[in-house]
């Protein structure tokens, strides 16, 4: 729609309030934030002494950091990895039209409407790691089963622990996928899928090579918006196994050295390398998502 | 395919189902098992007779959070809506010089991960004196709020022909005009998506919270949080409490969840 000077003035001024505050709370605050990553600041008094890089370069050479950085990939491998397979094998399973899909259908996503933090203290119990005659939460489940072979150490597992707080981390998202490749699904034409199997195509040959290369976009963004929350990972891991180097991640680095230790410019550092990472990921999407719009 | 190989999807169906409903049913029977019955032990056993303790006692002890909670979420909810729909509408409909370089930007914010504005963000908060109360944490969650909410209505309003607007212009309205008596009035369901998905981004908050309040002002996370880092609070405690936790954003899901689910699909973008 074409539009007047007046009338760009007016639009402007609507959205002038919510691009200010944008502009300060999001913008403002990175370039801060940089500003306090590039300074000596320890303590509860600001200290803007000019430090250089110098918090960056020890946060590449901090063990603890390392570990955060091992944390994150193995944590988003699963998790994303975990959610985007089952949320596609149940949106396969949705989409045969079967009687009581609606009804499975708000059972995988209610999750999505919890907090982290309520499901972080729940499955903190079911995967109690406690051995013996002290077997609780899934590993007495799996007892009661007689699959004993399951029983491990959850969270707690030397090295690989930060994999079992995938699981809860899928629970909690799967649902989303699940919405997501079902949406994927049922805006494939059937004619598609009918003239392959008149075709001679088995399920399997339908599936593998017509419906998954037309959910590609549907795998990609959900890969995107997992992965970006998978990097951002703190309130979970926070209500599941509490503050543990073995379970660290850069977001709980971050809490426990600027607001526990009052490092503030490591803090900054941290923050800026979430943001760093966050934004490879992002803005290309961002470009992707907006580029060949049209208006009505 | 035959009907006969389509009830074998039930298998998965009914797996994933269990693996979902997991973590509830062990919710729902130690929070209704009585104090002398509760025990690790027999943590997958039925209770043997209805008790309500856990819920009443967690209750007592939550209940003060759980009010914080909700003064804050409401309001939060609102006043972001507002503001994006505002938004929304002008990103959509009267694109001015420049409004095409400001949409991106303002939708970056949905993404940005909150450690990298926190520092200056509690900064601001301390020298403004918002900091350690409820009002701080609502300034936070509806200036962080806003691109999402005006992602959700952009969307819907971009899928208004423009015809309409102009049929309007030509009778005279302006741009508040079209918004009030045209665009407000087809966009509430975009605003029950949008309240819904506020509501239940704010309820489930927990970094914002841990930082900006001081325990008096704890929203329910945070005290959640506390209470099952404590050693002395039992866990059939700890259970009730997430249940009561859980039930507000619960309850809004099983009655209107169509629109929690759209809002969810919001911020994929498309």
């Amino acid at each position: 729609m074409r539009i007047n000077r007046k009338e760009a003035w007016q639009s402007f001024l609507l959205v002038a309030p919510s691009v200010a505050l944008i502009a300060v709370f999001v913008y403002g605050f990175i370039g801060w934030t940089a500003r306090v990553s590039l300074s000596e600041w320890k303590g509860l008094l600001p200290d803007y002494t000019w430090a250089g890089f110098s918090n960056f370069a020890e946060l590449l050479a901090d063990p603890r950091f390392m570990i955060d950085v091992r944390n994150t990939v193995l944590f988003t491998v699963f998790f994303v990895g975990g959610s985007l397979a089952l949320g596609l094998g149940l949106a396969i399973c949705l989409d045969q039209g079967l009687r009581g899909e609606g009804i499975f259908r708000a059972i995988y996503l209610f999750p999505m409407a919890l907090s982290f933090i309520v499901t972080g203290v729940v499955w903190r119990w079911l995967m109690n790691p406690a051995m013996g005659s002290r077997l609780s939460g899934l590993n007495l489940l799996f007892h009661n089963l007689g699959l004993d072979f399951l029983i491990n150490e959850w969270h707690t597992t030397p090295f690989w622990g930060i994999i079992a707080i995938a699981l809860p981390a899928v629970w909690q998202m799967s649902g989303f996928c699940v919405a997501m490749y079902l949406a994927g699904l049922r805006a494939i034409p059937d004619e598609l899928i009918e003239s392959a199997r008149v075709d001679g195509a088995s399920e399997f040959q339908v599936y593998s090579t017509i419906v998954l290369p037309i959910l590609r976009p549907v795998t990609f963004s959900s890969m995107i918006i997992l992965g970006h929350m998978s990097l951002k990972v703190f309130d979970l891991i926070m209500a599941v196994g509490g503050k543990q180097i073995p379970l660290d991640v850069p977001a709980m680095y971050m809490w426990q050295v600027t607001f526990e230790g009052l490092f503030y410019g490591k803090g900054a550092a941290i923050g800026l390398l979430l943001l760093l990472s966050v934004a490879v990921l992002i803005i290309p999407y961002i470009i992707y998502t907006l580029r060949g719009e049209t208006e009505l | 395919m035959s009907r006969k190989h389509r009830y074998g999807f039930y298998i998965p169906l009914l797996a994933g189902a269990v693996f979902y409903l997991l973590p509830v049913y062990v919710m729902l029977v130690t929070g209704f098992k009585g104090f002398e019955e509760v025990s690790l032990k027999t943590m997958w056993d039925l209770p043997t007779t209805l008790h309500v303790d856990n819920f009443v006692e967690a209750f007592n002890k939550l209940s003060p959070y759980l009010m914080n909670s909700l003064n804050m979420v409401l309001p939060t909810a609102v006043i972001a809506a507002v503001l994006g729909s505002l938004n929304g509408y002008v990103l959509a409909k009267w694109k001015f010089k420049g409004a095409d370089i400001i949409f991106p930007l303002i939708l970056f914010g949905i993404f940005i991960p909150y450690q990298s504005v926190l520092i200056p963000l509690v900064e601001l908060m301390r020298s403004i004196n918002l900091y350690g109360g409820l009002p701080g944490l609502m300034l936070a969650h509806v200036i962080y709020g806003i691109p999402i909410t005006t992602l959700t209505f952009r969307n819907y309003y971009a899928t208004i022909p423009k015809d309409i607007l102009e049929a309007a212009k030509m009778d005279g309205a302006g741009i508040l005009g079209i918004y009030w008596y045209i665009m407000r009035p087809l966009s509430v369901t975009t605003f029950v998506v949008v309240l819904i998905w506020q509501f239940t981004q704010a309820w489930n908050d927990f970094l914002f919270a841990v930082v900006l309040t001081n325990p008096a002002n704890w929203p329910i996370t945070v005290a959640l949080n506390n209470i099952a880092g404590s050693q002395v609070i039992a866990w059939n405690l700890q259970m009730a409490g997430s249940l009561l936790a859980a039930l507000p954003t619960l309850i809004i899901y099983i009655f209107l969840g169509q629109y929690f689910v759209r809002g969810m699909m919001a911020g994929a973008l498309k």
